[in-house]
C-alpha cells in the first residue's frame, strides 16, 4: 500500500482514539497514538488477516501485549472493518464490549485478553510455538511497552523464544521513553534495548517508529530473517499528532476533556 | 493385596493414554518432568511436550498460546510454583480467557518431604479456588486419577488438577463410578460424617474403621472435586449424621473445609471440625513422619470425630 494511505489511515485511527478515550472519561491516549503507526502497517499492510472472517484459519495475529493502549487496537480493527466505528464511543463504558483492557471474548479480532504486562508477550510465544508445531503460516506480531521490559515474564518470554527459534515471530517496542512515573531512565532503567534483546538470541532492528518506509522495511527483513525471533525497537513520541500530549507522561492515563478533545482532533484534521 | 501408586504417577500414566486418543493435546513443564512424570509422554510423543525450563510465569502463558491455537494442553509443574508463583498468570490468562488449560500440579502439601517448607504448599486449593470458573480436583487415589483427569480433559477450559509425590494405596477398583463435581460416599454411617480430599481419603477410612470398632457409625465422603463443590451430598450429610469433619493435605484456611464450611452455614449449620496444617509452615522429613508432626493423620481425624461427638 502507498505510504499516503497509511498516513491518511493512522490519522482516521488518531482521531478515533481522541475520541474514544474522551467518550470513556478516562483511557491511555498517550500511549496509543505512540502506536498508531506501527498498528496501520500492521492491520494494512502486513497481516494476513479478513475482517469479515476474523477467526480465519492460519491467519495472522496480532497480540497487543502493552493492553493499556486498547484504544489504538479497537480503533485500528474499527477502521479495517471489524465492527462498527460507533462502537468506539463505549469504550469502558458499563456492560460495553470495549472494555478498558481488550477482552479476545468480546471483540472481533481480538487474540488475547491483556492488560497485565508482559503476559501478551510470554502468549504470543506459546501461539508463535503452535504455528511450528502445525506446521501452519500464519505470522505472529506482539506489540510491547518499554516500561513493560521492566516486567521479568518479558526475559522469561525473550528466552524461550529464543531457544526454540520462533522465527515466525515479530515483536515491537513502542519505545517513547516514558511511563507512568517519569522517564523510564528515571524510574527504572531499560537501556540498552537493542543490547539486551541482541544478547537473548533475538534479531533486531531498529527504527523510527513513525516512519511508514522502516517500519515497512523492517517487517520485510523480520519475514526473511530466519532461525530467531525478530524485535523491531521503534523509537516514538508518546501523544505522537496531538501538540499537546507529545512526550507528556501526563497524558499516560488520562483523558482529554471537551475542549482539549476538539483541539487534538482539529490537529489531526478532522472534526469533533 | 493393596495396590500403592502416587497419583502424579497416575498422571504420567494417563497421559500416554490420552496422547495416543487426542492429536490435539499438548503437554507441557518447567524442568520437573522427570517428578511430575510429564516425561513420559515426552518419550512417547516428543514433538507435542514442551519444555519451558525453570519459568513458571511463562510456562502458563505460553500454555495459553497454545490453548488459543485449538489445543488442549497440560502444564506441569510443583504446586507451589504453580498456584503460588503463577497464580497472577493463571487468574488474568486462564481464568479470564477461560483458556483450555489444565494445571496439572504435582508435589502438593507435606507429603513433599526431605525438600521443606519452600517446596510445600498448604495454599494451592485456596488460591485456585477463589478463581472464577476454575475447575479444582484433588484425587485420592490412583484409579480415580485417571478417571478424572480424563474427565478433566474432555471439558474446554480451566481446571486445577493436585497431585501428590506419595504412594498411597488404592481407594476404588476400576469399576468404580467416579463422576468430576459430584462426592463419592465411600462408606455409609449416621454418627457424623468425614469429608475428605487427596491423600485424607485414605486416612479417613483407616480413622472411620477404627471408630467403628467402638460401635461409632462414620460416613466417609470423597470430595475430589472442591470447586464446583457437590453441596447436596454436603447438606444430606449433615442432615443425616449432624456433624462433619473435613480432612485435608492443606491448610485449615481456605481448601475443602472452608469450602464445605461455606455450603453448611448457608444451608444446614450444623458442628464442623478442620483436620489440615493449622497455619503453619511446614519442614524437612521423611513424608510419614511429618503427616504424624502436623496432624495430617487418621489419629487427628479420630480426635476431630470425638471432639464433634463429646
Amino acid at each position: 500500500m502507498e505510504f499516503k494511505e497509511l498516513e491518511k489511515i493512522s490519522r482516521n485511527i488518531r482521531i478515533s482514539i481522541i475520541k474514544a478515550v474522551h467518550s470513556a472519561g478516562s483511557g491511555h491516549p498517550g500511549g496509543s497514538l505512540s502506536a498508531a503507526d506501527i498498528l496501520t502497517t500492521l492491520f494494512f499492510q502486513e497481516m494476513n488477516v479478513d475482517a469479515s472472517n476474523p477467526k480465519m484459519e492460519d491467519r495472522d495475529k496480532f497480540i497487543l501485549s502493552k493492553g493499556h493502549a486498547a484504544p489504538v487496537l479497537y480503533s485500528t480493527l474499527a477502521e479495517k472493518g471489524f465492527f462498527p466505528k460507533e462502537e468506539l464511543l463505549t469504550l469502558r463504558k458499563i456492560n460495553s464490549k470495549m472494555q478498558g483492557h481488550p477482552d479476545m471474548n468480546k471483540v472481533p479480532g481480538v487474540e488475547m485478553s491483556t492488560g497485565s504486562l508482559g503476559q501478551g508477550f510470554s502468549v504470543a510465544g506459546g501461539v508463535a510455538m503452535a504455528n511450528k508445531m502445525d506446521k501452519k503460516n500464519g505470522r505472529v506480531y506482539v506489540l510491547l511497552g518499554d516500561g513493560e521490559l521492566q516486567e521479568g515474564l518479558v526475559w522469561e518470554s525473550a528466552m524461550s523464544s529464543a531457544h526454540y527459534k520462533l522465527d515466525n515471530l515479530v515483536a515491537f517496542v513502542d519505545w517513547n521513553g516514558l511511563q507512568i512515573d517519569g522517564n523510564n531512565d528515571d524510574v527504572m532503567t531499560v537501556k540498552p534495548i537493542d543490547k539486551k534483546f541482541e544478547s537473548f538470541g533475538w534479531n533486531v532492528i531498529s527504527i523510527d517508529g513513525h516512519d511508514f518506509n522502516q517500519i515497512t522495511e523492517a517487517l520485510d527483513a523480520a519475514r526473511k530473517f530466519k532461525g530467531k525471533p525478530t524485535m523491531i525497537i521503534a523509537k516514538t513520541v508518546k501523544g505522537k499528532g496531538v501538540s499537546f500530549m507529545e512526550g507528556n507522561a501526563g497524558w499516560h492515563g488520562k483523558a482529554p476533556n471537551e475542549e482539549e478533545a476538539k483541539k487534538a482532533i482539529e490537529e489531526l484534521g478532522g472534526v469533533m | 493385596m493393596s495396590v500403592k501408586m502416587a497419583t502424579r504417577q497416575a498422571y504420567g500414566e494417563v497421559l500416554l493414554e490420552l496422547g495416543k486418543e487426542n492429536e490435539n493435546l499438548v503437554v507441557m513443564d518447567a524442568d520437573l518432568s522427570k517428578s511430575t512424570m510429564t516425561a513420559e509422554f515426552g518419550k512417547a510423543f516428543p514433538e507435542r511436550f514442551v519444555n519451558m525450563g525453570i519459568a513458571e510465569q511463562n510456562l502458563y502463558g505460553a500454555a495459553v498460546g497454545f490453548a488459543i491455537s485449538g489445543k488442549v494442553v497440560c502444564a506441569s509443574t510443583f504446586a507451589m510454583f504453580a498456584a503460588g508463583r503463577a497464580f497472577e498468570i493463571i487468574r488474568n490468562s486462564i481464568g479470564y480467557t477461560k483458556a483450555n488449560v489444565k494445571i496439572c500440579a504435582t508435589h502438593a502439601g507435606i507429603t513433599v518431604g526431605e525438600d521443606g517448607a519452600s517446596h510445600q504448599t498448604f495454599e494451592d486449593i485456596a488460591l485456585m479456588r477463589t478463581i472464577p470458573g476454575m475447575i479444582v480436583v484433588n484425587p485420592g487415589d490412583s484409579v480415580s486419577a485417571k478417571k478424572l483427569l480424563r474427565q478433566v480433559v474432555e471439558i474446554v477450559g480451566p481446571a486445577y488438577v493436585r497431585l501428590g509425590r506419595l504412594a498411597v494405596p488404592n481407594v476404588y477398583v476400576e469399576d468404580d463410578n467416579i463422576v468430576l463435581g459430584k462426592g463419592n460416599c465411600i462408606k455409609e454411617g449416621s454418627a457424623l460424617t468425614i469429608i475428605a480430599t487427596g491423600i485424607m481419603v485414605n486416612e479417613a477410612m483407616i480413622a472411620a474403621e477404627e471408630m467403628s470398632k467402638e460401635g461409632i457409625d462414620i460416613r466417609v465422603i470423597d470430595m475430589h472435586t472442591i470447586k464446583p463443590i457437590d453441596e447436596e451430598i454436603i447438606v444430606k450429610a449433615a442432615k443425616e449424621t449432624g456433624g462433619i469433619v473435613t480432612a485435608e493435605e492443606h491448610s485449615i484456611i481456605g481448601g475443602l473445609g472452608s469450602a464445605v464450611a461455606e455450603v453448611v452455614c448457608r444451608k444446614y449449620p450444623i458442628k464442623m471440625e478442620f483436620v489440615g496444617q493449622l497455619d503453619t509452615f511446614g519442614e524437612s522429613g521423611k513424608p510419614d513422619q511429618l503427616k504424624e508432626k502436623y496432624g495430617i493423620t487418621s489419629e487427628a481425624i479420630i480426635a476431630a470425630c470425638k471432639k464433634i461427638l463429646a
